[in-house]
């Protein structure tokens, strides 16, 4: 790489040609802030507070899209400089609502941590008119509340270009731009597949998730109900992001201590179902191989990615499979294998998820999700709401004590928890799927090809003398390459993973918010998914279908994998969306 | 063979004041009088007098008959086209002297003129391409296909000195020279016809009286850089010009000048339209290309410059139709010609949209270096009904005031900017002392604030926040603290925003306060406006000793603010009048006074 040498505040620095301003100061160890900047996804040089000076520039220049050039002189720590980007902030703070305390990003704010940085001692200094908002609830998981929004299209970049949907971006000019859907449509009517990404990249508390913290916690202290809860495999890889550990901290003795703590009556692992998921998915994609089915086989864990498929790809439902999310099979079996083994009545089982994602809010309300009569989750609830509700009860979380799962429910392979990275859900069916077909143990249960955070992956294997193709494809974008290939005919794979999240439930629109410098610097999701890989191998079980309570469910209750039963309690059906 | 041609203006203005009624009356006495076979009426672009329209110039002659009525038609048939007497009373009044007819070229408003860019307006039928060809059009062309290289054409622009006319004023040989530069696969021309400045329509009156011209020179433009495909991004507001536009591909493409294998030499090239919605930041050319890509019409950052990545990423250079219009003229004169026009650094001429305070609202073409006193006192007739001139707006929503100290500056790029305003694409307003300097620069930044396209936050924010201090002003709300915070907000949006419609906004605002300061002052320390004209600020007041009770003031008051009997004097209601002035106009005694 050709490298170009320039000066930064006087020090010369050698950066790679084509690097930006901001990305040679990184280099000299200055940190330039940034706002809107989120790098190969929004990159429009917009909010104005990463501006620096340039010789012999008309202007400052936003260092987040100015490319270096050699004998360039650059000064990032001028008054004029450092004056600017107060001003800025507050500007942006003029238009703001600045209910801080009331926030539920009060403390992981940008915004906030920039004033403070920046040394912002009047947030009122410019105040006037505010531009009229109004607060989006229409759809099922998230709420917009425009007065927090700053207008750095975050949201609108990663929904337009990571996940390729684009149902959000900006509405009238000047002072009344906002950001909503077209013609003034909620998001709800919008062909939005709840995917939260844009959560998970706004800076400020313009864009949350509908909490349903307080009505757990009521039905936790309602003595007449019993309330049970699974918490998926991405949770444990994040959750302690919150509370200040690194980026990668496997936290799940913890998070079961305080899930027990909070007041849960039993404490689950949706690890649990994801291994009855392969049980069902795995017959299912056996099943249709032998009896000429629809092919390729497309997983359906990912609420996310089936109502995209639903909208965007509606002749293609027939490909997904009919398994429930791993979610939706576990408050199924809740409500009907452990209510009958617990003697409850199912009516007073009260179900609970803890989820990366927002998805699962909508999925919770779809139709045919009701296995045992009773909606099978009651409430799905982000790793993020965890962590408020943990600090709500007062909890102590880095103190507190490594616990285990319940039982039944929470019994798990390492097949079950790598669900939550791309690849996943894909590596653990074929640990099945190949030892069913062959019949023989595997040597070895690795499918490292499937494996890492690439968006569109492929493989093939042999398998009882066939030749076996699959493709792994994680964000939305990502999928529709994959699909178009699949339908113009230049790939024939038998079975697909689609996750909706740019590699996997560990980088869940549910999962704890980075700020944008880091998202920048850190391979977020690598980091996650390793705490997976890792519990994975730690684990004496490594096969769904080696579950011993796995084996007791069908044994005792379902039968064989895709029986009538199984069937009923863990299969759904999917409807045809339009695109708007 | 006719042995006489009517030129009807058909330019916006005249259409507007009637000149397509005119010509359908034209046309139907001269049937009448049977001179069908010896008269020809053509409909023309733009004369410039707009102030005059319609105007019909009867030729061979020359007459210029100014505010032509449909009723007028007959009479002027029937004496000047049938009889030869040309029917004086109808002409315009500065061709009359009391020795006979003066030529049109040789009257005030045209003999300081130098046509160029308008070289066609007003004297061919845009809508015939045989009548662009028949004044030289498209030889041009020819001539750079058959005996230049590209790297010719580039030289001559280089060597003429020709700069950009929308407004940046960036030399046009050296954007094409860059653009060459970049090998690509696919390059683009794009000629920007999205004129927004209040007020201005030099480029409105090219496309609607001389089409052909922008085509040949994109063409030549296109064979400059290596590009096949240019497209024109022209407000949909300007139908005429839409329209000519189209009549003029259409044609160009018949007579093969557009398309493939142009004059035989398998140069290849093509232009489509795209029509902006009327966003004033799309005249930016990052937006401008952002919108013919489909998207929402928003600026991006520079570099990469379009002439790296432009239109589709690909390399692309974007000129203005008055740019573009000179062209033609720099291949076939040569660079000499149009580099002996102008001052040192600016060469060629530039077109004014005259309006304001002035007699003769219109176009003119001047050279570079025509003094501001020029334009506006002789060009421009002066400032009317004796008034006092107070400053001329250069650069529309960009540009500054340019007080009267500066009336004999000549008018040039860098001399202009030197005097914090800007040549802009060529709006000139007169201001006379019957306008606030705060309103006017309220005026221009409330244009702003309402076209800022939202994306970058000095621009969408910050510009509010000036108005929202400009109208405190205006309103006598504002303290001394309030202005300095509005100065330290200019200096902050010329730096901070992203492109050129942000960095330049705070422009009005500084000028003023430069030159105009005490009248800030005044609003703000004494609650007044000197000139009279923010309503906060006045009062109307009646004096006892002039009225003498007539009522008529207070029967034409709308408020009801006016309260008095018969014969006695009157008295104005300060809390219920509306300060709309409709009293002091009625009152016949003068007794109604502004304070």
């Amino acid at each position: 790489m050709e490298n170009v040498t320039l000066k930064i505040n006087g020090m010369e620095v050698s950066a790679p040609k084509g690097s930006t301003i901001l990305e040679a100061a990184r280099l000299a160890h200055i940190e330039i802030p940034t706002l809107c900047f989120l790098k190969e996804i929004n990159e429009i040089g917009a909010c104005r507070i990463c501006v620096v000076e340039v010789k012999g520039a008309r202007s400052l220049v936003a260092s987040c899209v100015y490319p270096v050039a050699e004998g360039m002189e650059v000064w990032t720590n001028t008054p004029k400089v450092l004056d600017s980007r107060k001003k800025t902030l507050q500007l942006l703070l003029s238009n703001h609502d600045r209910k801080c305390l009331s926030c539920v990003r009060s403390g992981n704010c940008e915004l906030q941590q920039l004033a403070k940085e920046l040394g912002v001692e009047d947030e009122s200094y410019y105040d006037g008119d505010k531009t009229p908002s109004c607060i989006d609830d229409s759809a099922a998981h998230m709420l917009r509340d425009n007065s927090k929004c700053i207008l750095c299209r975050r949201c609108v970049a990663v929904c337009e270009n990571v996940q390729g949907i684009g149902v959000i971006g900006a509405n009238e000019r000047g002072f009344h731009t906002n950001i909503g859907s077209a013609f003034e449509m909620g998001l709800g009517e919008t062909s939005c597949v709840s995917c939260g990404q844009c959560i998970a990249v706004c800076p400020t508390g313009a864009l949350t998730e509908k909490s349903c913290i307080d009505d757990v916690l009521a039905a936790i202290h309602d003595p007449s109900k019993h309330v049970i809860v699974q918490t998926a495999p991405a949770v444990r890889a994040g959750l302690g992001e919150e509370f200040g550990y690194p980026i990668g901290t496997d936290v799940e003795g913890k998070m079961a201590a305080a899930l027990r703590r909070i007041g849960f009556d039993k404490v689950f692992d949706t690890d649990f179902s994801a291994d009855l998921t392969i049980m069902e998915e795995a017959h299912e994609f056996i099943h249709r191989v032998q009896n000429n089915g629809v092919l390729p086989l497309i997983t359906s864990c990912s609420p996310g990615w089936v109502k995209y498929c639903e909208h965007y790809f509606p002749d293609m439902t027939e490909n997904l499979s009919s398994c429930k999310s791993p979610q939706q099979m576990f408050g199924a079996i809740a409500k009907s294998y452990y209510a009958e083994k617990a003697g409850i009545d199912p009516k007073d089982i009260v179900s609970v998820s803890v989820m990366p994602c927002t998805a699962k809010k909508f999925e919770i309300g779809r139709a045919d999700e009701d296995g045992a009569g009773y909606p099978d989750v009651d409430y799905s609830m982000t790793t993020r709401e965890l962590a408020r509700m943990i600090k709500k009860v007062g909890l102590k979380f880095r103190e507190l004590p490594e616990e285990k799962f319940d039982e039944p429910l929470g019994l798990a392979t390492g097949a079950g928890v790598i669900f939550g990275a791309t690849g996943g859900v894909m590596e653990a069916a074929l640990r099945t799927a190949v030892e069913t077909l062959t019949g023989e143990e595997l040597a070895d249960v690795d499918f490292v090809d499937v494996r890492g955070t690439e968006g569109i992956k492929e493989a093939t294997y042999k398998v009882a003398g066939m030749d076996v193709k699959v493709a792994v494809a994680s964000g939305l974008g990502n999928a529709r390459k994959l699909l178009n290939m699949v339908k113009n005919g230049e790939a024939d794979y038998h079975f697909i993973e689609i996750m909706g999240c740019p590699g996997g439930c560990v980088n869940g629109g549910g999962q704890p918010q980075q700020p944008g410098h880091v998202r920048n610097t850190e391979d977020i999701r690598a980091l996650r998914a390793k705490v997976l890989y890792d519990l994975d191998k730690s684990n004496p079980i490594r096969k769904s279908h080696e579950n011993p309570a796995i084996k007791e469910l069908y044994a005792t209750y379902l039968g064989e994998p895709g029986s009538k039963k199984a069937h009923h309690l863990l299969h759904t059906t999917y409807v045809k969306r339009s695109v708007n | 063979m006719y042995r006489s041609h009517v030129l009807v203006c058909g330019g916006t203005g005249c259409t507007s004041s009637g000149s397509p009624q005119i010509i359908e009356r034209l046309n139907d006495e001269i049937v009448k009088q049977g001179l069908q076979d010896e008269v020809a009426v053509i409909q023309t672009g733009c004369h410039g007098l707009c102030a005059l329209g319609p105007i019909m110039i009867v030729y061979p002659d020359a007459s210029f008959y100014s505010m032509v009525k449909v009723e007028d038609i007959p009479e002027i048939v029937s004496e000047h086209l049938l009889k030869g007497r040309v029917v004086t009373r109808l002409l315009y009044d500065e061709t009359v002297t009391s020795g006979g007819v003066k030529a049109l070229i040789d009257t005030d408003f045209y003999k300081k003129q130098h046509r160029v860019a308008l070289r066609n307006c007003g004297v061919i039928n845009p809508e015939v391409i045989d009548e662009y060809i028949g004044t030289g059009g498209y030889e041009a062309l020819g001539k750079v296909l058959t005996e230049m290289t590209p790297d010719d054409v580039i030289q001559i622009l280089l060597d003429s000195g020709l700069r950009g006319r929308g407004g940046g004023g960036f030399p046009t040989g050296l954007k094409w020279k860059l653009a060459k530069q970049n090998d690509a696969d696919q390059k683009y021309v794009c000629c920007n016809a999205d004129e927004g400045d209040p007020g201005a329509f030099m480029d409105r009156s090219v496309l609607e009286g001389d089409p052909h011209v922008v085509l040949e020179a994109m063409a030549i433009a296109g064979y400059a850089i290596g590009a096949n495909q240019g497209y024109i991004y022209v407000r949909a507001e300007y139908p005429i010009a839409v329209d000519r536009l189209k009549i003029a591909i259409e044609q160009a493409r018949e007579y093969n000048l557009l398309g493939k294998d142009i004059f035989g030499t398998g140069f290849d090239f093509d232009i489509d339209l795209r029509l902006g919605a009327g966003a004033f930041v799309c005249g930016e050319e990052t937006a401008l290309m952002t919108s013919i890509e489909g998207k929402r019409g928003e600026p991006r950052p520079r570099p990469p410059f379009p002439a790296q990545k432009g239109l589709f990423g690909k390399p692309t250079i974007l000129n203005n139709v008055e740019t573009y219009a000179n062209i033609p003229q720099i291949i076939l004169n040569g660079a000499e010609w149009f580099a002996s026009m102008g001052t040192e650094k600016s060469k060629g001429t530039k077109v004014f949209a005259l309006g304001g305070k002035i007699h003769n609202t219109g176009l003119v073409e001047i050279p570079m270096g025509t003094t501001l006193r020029e334009v506006i006192e002789e060009i421009g007739g002066g400032i009317p009904n004796g008034k006092k001139f107070k400053a001329a707006q250069t650069g529309g929503p960009s540009g500054g005031c340019i007080p009267a100290e500066h009336f004999d500056i000549p008018i040039d790029y860098d001399n202009l900017i030197s005097i914090g305003s800007m040549m802009g694409s060529g709006g000139l307003i007169v201001m006379d002392e019957d306008d606030c300097m705060v309103d006017i620069a309220k005026f221009f930044l409330e244009f702003t604030v309402e076209e800022s396209c939202g994306k970058c936050t000095p621009c969408r924010v910050g510009t509010r926040r000036m108005l929202e201090i400009l109208t405190k002003i205006t309103k006598g709300q504002a303290t001394m603290e309030d202005l300095d915070k509005l100065e330290e907000l200019c200096y902050y949006i010329k730096n901070n925003s992203l492109c050129g419609l942000g960095q330049t906004a705070p422009n009005p605002v500084l000028s003023t306060l430069r030159y105009f300061r005490d009248e800030y002052e005044a609003h703000i320390k004494e609650k007044r406006c000197p000139a009279g004209v923010c309503k906060s600020l006045l009062s109307y007041v009646i004096d006892r000793d002039k009225c003498r009770g007539c009522t008529l003031c207070a029967r034409n008051c709308p408020a009801g603010a006016i309260i008095g009997s018969v014969k006695n004097p009157h008295i104005i209601d300060a809390e219920k009048c509306v300060k709309c002035g409709a009293c002091m106009e009625k009152c016949k005694f003068g007794a109604i006074v502004k304070k």
